[in-house]
C-alpha cells in the first residue's frame, strides 16, 4: 500500500468544519459547475476522509466523514450521486486503495469519485456463480499486455462503465484459487461487447459482458499475478460491509410503504394481514436497530461480523414485504405498469410499483452473494463450524469437471 | 460504579440510545460469569430443581454481596451502586445464560422499580444488598398494560384477603409486593411473608429454574406504600421495566443454547465427519446466530430508551418481547433437536433451557400480546370490530 505520511494530529470537528466552509468560499455551490466542485471537494480531502491525504482524503477515521456530508448538504453542495457509482465507490475503490500501485491511485481515483468515470464489475461468469474461483475468463500474457478472452453476466452498469474491475484465469495448470489475476479493464477497448440481460422485472438493469482478445496493459494488473482470488477478497468484503455513516430512522425502508398502503385504505386490511404486518414491523425495527448497532460498532472502530447478517436479513425482509404489499393490494395488484424493457441508469429497491418491488426484492438473496453462501459463511468463519468436504481444492483447474 | 450511564464511545450524531457495551459493563460480565461458573454451573442447578430449596438464595446473597447484581440501578443514597437498568441487563443476560435460579427479575427488578416508585428506601436498602428479598405479587404472566389485578381485597384494619396465582420468586422471599383494591381503588401493600394469615402453596411449574407459587391471604397485615394512580403507576413501571430486562435475560438464553448447540456440533460425529460441517444444520445455526444479532440490538435498545427515559421506550420494549421472546424459544427448540437423542433426556440441560425460554415467552405479556400493544402505539390499527 503507498499512502502519503500523515504527521500532522488530526483535525477537530471544528477544524474539519472550517475546511468545508473553506471549500464553500472558493466553490459556491450555487455558481460552479457540479464537476468542478466535485474536483475541488476532493482536492481539498473532503471526498473520503478516511482516505488518505492527496487521495480525496484526510487519513481520519470513517466516523468523521457525518461532519462533512451533514456541513455540505446544509449548504446544498451536490452530491456525487452515489447511487449511480456505487461499484465504484464501494468495490473497485478500496481495492484500488488497498492493492493499486501509486500511479493507478492517483489515475483511477479522483474521477472514480466525482463520477466522471463509472465502474462496473466483471467477476461472475455463466459457469461460475457462487463457486467465483472455479472462473475460465483467460488472459494470456503478449509483451507488455494480456489478451483477454471469456464471458462475464450479472454485470451492472456496464453500458455506462468506463472501467472494470476484472478477475481472469492466468494459470489453468494450478487449483483454482490460485491462477487467478485482477485487472483493470477498459470498456472502451477493441473486443468488448455489452449486451443487456432482462431480468424477471421486464428491465435489464444487469448485461452480459463478452470479451474477444481484448488488449490489457499489465500496467492495469492490480496485485501479483496469481495473486488475483486474494485481492478480490477485499472487493467482496467491502461489497457487504456498505452500512452508511447516519443512524436511519424508522419505517425507512419498504416497510414504511406497506405501513402507508395500510394506514390509507382501511377497507383493505384482515385480521390475517394485520398479524403479519405487525411482525414484518417488528422485524423490519430488528434490521434497522443491528444496523444502528453495526454503525456503532464501526464508529467506535470495532467491525464486526454483523455486516453479512444485515445484507442476509436485508433480503428476506425485503422479499416478504413485498409479498405482503400485493397481498394487501388485492386486485390492483393483478396489474403490472409495463413490461417494457428498459435499461435504468441507477438501482432503486422503493420505487416503481408494489408488482416491481415484488419482483426486484427476488434478487435480493441471490446479487452480492446467495443467502445460502453468506450461511456458509457465517457458518465456517463466525461459528467456526467444519467446512463441507471440498474436492476441488487440490485439483489443478483445467482438470475439473466443467 | 459511577452514576452517569458510562460509556466509551462519541455517540454525537446517534440518534437514540447507545447500544454497545461499556468497559464497565464487560466488566461487570465478567464477576457475574465467574461467580456462576463456579457456584451454578448446570449439573447443581439440574441437581436442585427437585429438591425442597428450588431456589439458591446463598447464591443470591453471594452475588448480592460480592458483586452488588441486587442494587445497581439504586441510587447511592438509598444503599444501591447508583448505576442504571443497562447493567442490570448485562446481569439479566449472564443470569440467563446460567439459567441461575436466583430471585433476580422479582426482587432485582419488579419489586425494586415498584418500591423506588413509592419512595420506600429502607426495603430498596434492604433488597439492594441482598440481606431480604421480595416478590411482586401479581402472576408472571401478567402485561404492562394489563388491567389493575382485583384478586385481594383491602378490608377494615389495613388486612388484605384474596388470592394471587402463579407468582414467580415469591418462595424465598421475605415481603411480598401485594397490589389490592381498597375503597378508594388501586393500592400497593407490603406484606411479610411471616405474617399471620399469609400461605404460600408451591406450584409444580413449566420453568424448574424459576419456580412459582399460589398465594392466599387471609385477614393478612399490610402496610400501605401507595394508592391511586401512584400505585398503578408504580404496578405498570414495575411491570415495564421487568419486560425490558427479561429480553436481556432471553438473548442471554439464546446465546448460551447457540454456544452449547455449536460447541457439540463441532465434536460429534457420524457418516465419519463432524455433523457440523452438513449443509443443513449449519444453515439452521446461521439461521439462529444472524436472529441472536438482531435481538441483541433490540434488547438493548429497549432498555436504554428504559435507562434513559426516552419516550419511545413504550415501542422498545414491546418490540423487543415480541421479538426476543420467539427467538428465544426457537434458540432453545434447536438446541433440543440439534443435540439428537441426548437432547431430549433429562440429564442434559437443554430442557432447563427449553423451559425458561418457553415460560419466559408468557411472562410480563406474551409476544403476541405486546404486539397487540405495539399496534396503537405506532399507528397501525386492526380491523375493526363490525365489517
Amino acid at each position: 500500500m503507498s499512502t502519503e505520511a500523515h504527521q500532522a494530529p488530526p483535525p477537530s470537528a471544528d477544524e474539519l468544519r472550517q475546511r468545508v466552509r473553506d471549500l464553500l468560499a472558493t466553490h459556491d455551490p450555487a455558481t460552479t459547475e457540479r464537476v468542478e466542485f466535485l474536483r475541488a471537494r476532493f482536492d481539498a480531502g473532503l471526498a473520503w476522509v478516511h482516505f488518505p491525504v492527496g487521495l480525496g482524503g484526510l487519513g481520519l477515521p470513517r466516523v468523521s466523514q457525518e461532519v462533512v456530508d451533514a456541513e455540505l448538504a446544509a449548504a446544498g453542495a451536490p452530491d456525487n450521486n452515489p447511487r449511480r457509482i456505487g461499484i465504484g465507490l464501494g468495490m473497485a475503490a478500496p481495492t484500488i486503495l488497498r492493492y493499486g500501485t501509486s500511479e493507478q491511485q492517483a489515475r483511477f481515483l479522483r474521477p472514480l469519485w466525482t463520477g466522471e468515470e463509472v465502474w462496473c464489475q466483471l467477476f461472475s461468469e455463466p459457469g461460475a456463480g457462487s463457486d467465483l474461483a472455479a472462473l475460465g475468463t483467460r488472459a494470456v500474457r503478449d509483451g507488455d499486455d494480456w489478451v483477454v478472452t471469456g464471458q462475464k453476466v450479472w454485470t451492472s452498469m456496464a453500458h455506462e462503465a468506463r472501467w472494470a474491475i476484472l478477475v481472469a484465469r492466468t494459470d489453468p495448470d494450478v487449483p483454482k484459487h490460485q491462477g487467478i489475476t485482477y485487472f483493470v479493464l477498459d470498456m472502451t477497448a477493441p473486443g468488448v461487447q455489452v449486451r443487456p440481460l432482462r431480468q424477471l422485472t421486464g428491465e435489464a438493469e444487469f448485461n452480459e459482458v463478452f470479451l474477444d482478445g481484448v488488449r490489457v496493459p499489465d500496467s492495469q494488473r492490480l496485485g501479483a499475478v496469481g495473486e488475483g482470488w486474494r485481492v478480490a477478497q477485499t472487493t467482496l468484503m467491502n461489497e457487504r460491509v456498505s452500512i452508511g455513516g447516519m443512524a436511519e430512522p424508522r419505517e425507512a425502508g419498504i416497510i414504511g410503504l406497506a405501513a402507508r398502503t395500510w394506514r390509507e385504505h382501511p377497507e383493505l386490511r384482515t385480521p390475517g394481514l394485520h398479524e403479519r404486518l405487525l411482525r414484518l414491523w417488528v422485524d423490519a425495527e430488528a434490521a434497522r436497530l443491528t444496523k444502528e448497532w453495526l454503525r456503532q460498532r464501526l464508529a467506535a472502530g470495532q467491525p464486526g461480523p454483523e455486516g453479512s447478517a444485515a445484507k442476509f436479513a436485508f433480503a428476506r425482509l425485503n422479499q416478504q414485504i413485498s409479498g405482503f404489499e400485493l397481498d394487501l393490494l388485492g386486485e390492483q395488484a393483478l396489474r403490472y405498469p409495463d413490461w417494457t424493457m428498459r435499461r435504468p441508469t441507477q438501482v432503486d429497491m422503493l420505487g416503481g410499483s408494489p408488482g416491481f418491488r415484488y419482483l426486484r426484492a427476488k434478487g435480493n438473496s441471490i446479487e452480492g452473494g446467495t443467502s445460502e453462501i453468506l450461511r456458509n459463511i457465517i457458518a465456517e468463519r463466525v461459528l467456526g463450524l467444519p467446512t463441507e468436504p471440498r474436492i476441488d481444492k487440490d485439483v489443478p483447474w483445467k482438470d475439473l469437471p466443467k | 460504579m459511577s452514576t452517569a450511564p458510562s460509556t466509551a464511545h462519541d455517540h454525537t450524531h446517534t440518534a437514540g440510545p447507545d447500544l454497545l457495551y461499556s468497559e464497565v459493563e464487560d466488566e461487570l460480565r465478567a464477576s457475574v460469569r465467574a461467580l456462576l461458573a463456579d457456584h451454578c454451573a448446570w449439573p447443581t442447578v439440574l441437581a436442585r430443581v427437585e429438591t425442597d430449596e428450588p431456589y439458591d438464595v446463598g447464591l443470591w446473597r453471594r452475588l448480592a454481596a460480592e458483586v452488588g447484581v441486587a442494587g445497581l440501578a439504586v441510587p447511592e443514597a438509598e444503599g444501591g451502586a447508583g448505576a442504571s437498568w443497562r447493567e442490570v441487563a448485562v446481569v439479566a443476560e449472564e443470569l440467563g445464560r446460567a439459567v441461575a435460579p436466583v430471585p433476580f427479575l422479582g426482587s432485582a427488578v419488579l419489586s425494586t422499580v415498584a418500591l423506588l416508585a413509592v419512595g420506600d428506601s429502607a426495603l430498596v436498602g434492604d433488597l439492594a444488598s441482598g440481606t431480604r428479598t421480595a416478590a411482586l405479587a401479581v402472576p408472571l404472566s401478567t402485561a404492562p398494560d394489563a388491567a389493575f389485578p382485583g384478586g385481594v381485597r383491602v378490608e377494615p384494619g389495613e388486612v388484605l384477603t384474596g388470592a394471587v396465582t402463579s407468582v414467580a420468586d415469591v418462595l424465598p422471599a421475605d415481603v411480598l409486593l401485594v397490589p389490592a383494591l381498597g375503597e378508594a381503588g388501586p393500592a400497593l401493600y407490603a406484606v411479610d411473608r411471616a405474617a399471620e394469615g399469609v400461605t404460600l402453596t408451591g406450584v409444580s411449574s413449566l420453568d424448574l429454574t424459576r419456580r412459582l407459587a399460589d398465594v392466599t391471604l387471609r385477614a393478612a397485615p399490610g402496610r400501605l406504600l401507595a394508592s391511586g394512580t401512584a400505585a398503578r403507576d408504580a404496578l405498570r413501571g414495575a411491570l415495564h421495566t421487568g419486560a425490558a430486562l427479561l429480553a436481556s435475560e432471553q438473548l442471554g438464553l439464546a446465546e448460551q443454547a447457540l454456544a452449547t448447540t455449536v460447541d457439540y456440533l463441532r465434536t460429534r460425529h457420524q457418516f465419519g465427519r463432524p455433523v457440523g460441517s452438513f449443509q443443513a444444520l449449519k444453515h439452521r445455526l446461521a439461521d439462529l446466530w444472524v436472529g441472536i444479532t438482531q435481538a441483541r440490538a433490540v434488547a438493548r435498545y429497549a432498555v436504554g430508551t428504559v435507562a434513559d427515559g426516552d419516550p419511545d421506550a413504550g415501542v422498545a420494549v414491546a418490540v423487543a418481547q415480541s421479538f426476543v421472546s420467539e427467538l428465544a424459544v426457537l434458540a432453545t427448540e434447536e438446541m433440543v433437536q440439534l443435540h439428537g437423542g441426548v437432547g431430549f433426556t433429562w440429564e442434559h440441560p437443554a430442557h432447563l433451557y427449553l423451559k425458561r425460554a418457553k415460560a419466559d415467552a408468557i411472562a410480563l405479556g406474551s409476544a403476541d400480546h405486546h404486539r397487540a400493544s405495539l399496534a396503537g402505539l405506532i399507528d397501525l390499527p386492526g380491523v375493526p370490530a363490525v365489517r
